[in-house]
């Protein structure tokens, strides 16, 4: 088992509530997984630079870090500090640097995610108090994506929890398992793919930033997916601007979803959606088996 | 003794699952009948009941509602998660939006009517249930089914009745796929009244039963047949 939140906001009046809406989506979704939370929210960057999502595996002096990030980069680096978590703000141009130099300055801290609007945090523990711990319910935002595990395939580690992201501004959450992730984990590092874990599901993540590197869109990465990966899924993936749910030909992982004119959203179960505004009157589904769901905002 | 007819309400944003439960399992069937707000999409509601209720649900309602059924009424007045009147015995349950997957499965007895669509596995393995979906069911629908009818007046999704042992499956609409060993059938009299019984009792009058194709087991995979290994 395991529990998937995801909203998709149309309507930018409701963007200061992503949070709230989101946090209280996945509290819902604990008994469905317990052990461990993750969420990704998607907010742009200012003035054109990227972000970091680092973890730090023990204790981490983030200002230092950031300082010193500063000084061997010759540029400005912002940090903003999140519990285990920090958000570095920097100019595009100096990511590969500026990793290189994390790994070097603290070997301890991983780099979770880089793009220009998504920020990713996880957990270990129950999923009220890892979106707490963030304060989920304050951040704002486009969209998010969220997960509640309970761990069936690999251990209970943040390492183990969703979302995975292998591409910038890309994430991806499962619910589920792979029965062909490690002959897809091969080819793909055979394309010059890394991987952080054993786990099948980021190896959905990696697939679908590789079809996305080579130029295919999200839907049509998706719809590759349907005939490369055997096993069971329902997936919801993230972009920049694009959010996608696919199920598997047998579709036995649930899945409901509600669309009004002010948002999309999505659900292991109905419970997780009841108090979104205007909930009464969305349009509510059941995305069907082997087809690919995909929304894009226009701006 | 008070015989006047009560209606009691139990509203679940204040009342526990376990309240609303006690209370319909002490219930006089006889005079009484219930209805619950705020459902919520929580699993299991009025699941368990043992006696001829009449039992309103004002709202969504998540896996298992009125699952284990027996002599109970219930109306879903709203949609259903997985699993609505899984293994009812007796009784009747009415869900008068969608139902998720795996409506009525392993069903024994009794009524089940869906008014919309049903989802994957609508009847998975019944086992003399009778189901009627006035929209269409998913896939895997009937997979397994041992006896009962199911009625669907709108289409069928892939792999109707795979490995059907018996019950009958009549279509209205498109069916997908068939899966392994199930077959169109020649609709006898007793079928079309079987078949009009159930739309009577089902208050479906807009619907004609010869508008219906029957399927049920071509009975090829009841004896392992080598032949046949592809489709085991």
């Amino acid at each position: 088992m395991c529990g998937i939140v995801g909203l998709f906001l149309k309507n930018p009046a409701l963007e200061e509530r992503l949070g709230q809406l989101t946090a209280a989506m996945l509290e819902v979704m604990s008994e469905r997984g317990p052990d461990s939370a993750g969420f990704a929210v998607y907010q742009s960057a200012a003035g054109g630079k990227i972000k970091l999502t680092l973890r730090a595996e023990t204790h981490c002096d983030f200002e230092a870090l950031a300082r010193d990030l500063g000084a061997v980069l010759d540029s400005d680096v912002a940090i903003c500090r999140n519990d285990d978590h920090a958000v570095l703000s920097l100019d595009p141009a100096l990511e590969a640097v500026a990793r290189q130099e994390i790994s070097r300055l603290s070997p301890r801290l991983h780099v979770m995610s880089v793009g220009s609007a998504m920020e990713l945090y996880k957990g270990v523990g129950a999923p009220a108090a890892v979106a707490d711990r963030f304060g989920l319910a304050a951040m704002t935002g486009t969209h998010a994506i969220g997960h509640t595990r309970m761990a069936t395939e690999s251990a209970v580690t943040i390492a183990g929890s969703h979302p995975f992201s292998t591409g910038a501004d890309q994430c991806l959450v499962h619910n589920g398992s792979l029965s062909n992730h490690n002959d897809i984990r091969r080819r793909l590092r055979r394309e010059g793919l890394t991987f952080e874990t054993e786990n099948d599901s980021e190896v959905a993540a990696g697939y679908l930033s590789w079809r996305l590197s080579q130029g295919a869109k999200l839907d049509e990465a998706l719809t590759e997916a349907l005939s490369e990966l055997d096993g069971f899924y329902t997936f919801v993936v993230g972009t920049k601007s694009g959010f996608g749910v696919l199920r598997d030909p047998v579709a036995c992982k649930p899945a409901v979803m509600a669309e009004t004119d002010d948002y999309v959203a999505f659900g292991s179960e109905y419970r997780a959606l009841v108090d979104l505004p205007g909930i009464e009157d969305a349009h509510l589904f059941e995305p069907e088996p082997q087809r690919v769901y995909f929304w894009e905002r226009q701006s | 003794m008070n015989t006047m007819f009560q209606t009691h309400n139990v509203d679940l944003a204040t009342a526990s699952l376990r309240e609303l439960h006690t209370q319909l399992y002490a219930a006089d069937a006889e005079t009484a009948s219930w209805q619950i707000s705020n459902p919520r999409g929580r699993h299991s509601i009025a699941a368990g009941l043992n006696a001829p209720l009449r039992v309103t649900v004002k709202g969504h309602v998540g896996y298992y509602a009125a699952g284990m059924n027996q002599l109970a009424s219930v109306l879903i007045a709203g949609n259903a998660g997985t699993g609505v009147a899984e293994n009812m015995m007796s009784g009747t349950v009415r869900v008068l939006g969608n139902a998720s997957q795996a409506a009525g499965a392993t069903g024994q007895g009794g009524l089940l009517v869906i008014d919309g669509d049903a989802g994957a596995r609508c009847g998975i393995s019944m086992k003399g249930i009778d189901i009627v979906v006035r929209g269409s069911v998913g896939h895997m629908s009937a997979f397994m089914a041992q006896s009962g009818n199911l009625v669907v007046c709108g289409d069928a999704g892939d792999a109707l009745g795979d490995s059907i042992y018996e019950a009958r499956l009549f279509v209205r609409g498109a069916v997908k796929s068939l899966g392994a060993d199930c077959e169109k059938k020649e609709m006898t009299e007793t079928d079309r009244i079987i078949l009009a019984g159930l739309l009577a009792k089902a208050e479906i009058a807009d619907m004609d039963p010869s508008d219906f194709t029957l399927y049920g087991s071509a009975r090829r995979l009841y004896h392992f047949h080598v032949d046949n290994a592809a489709s085991y």
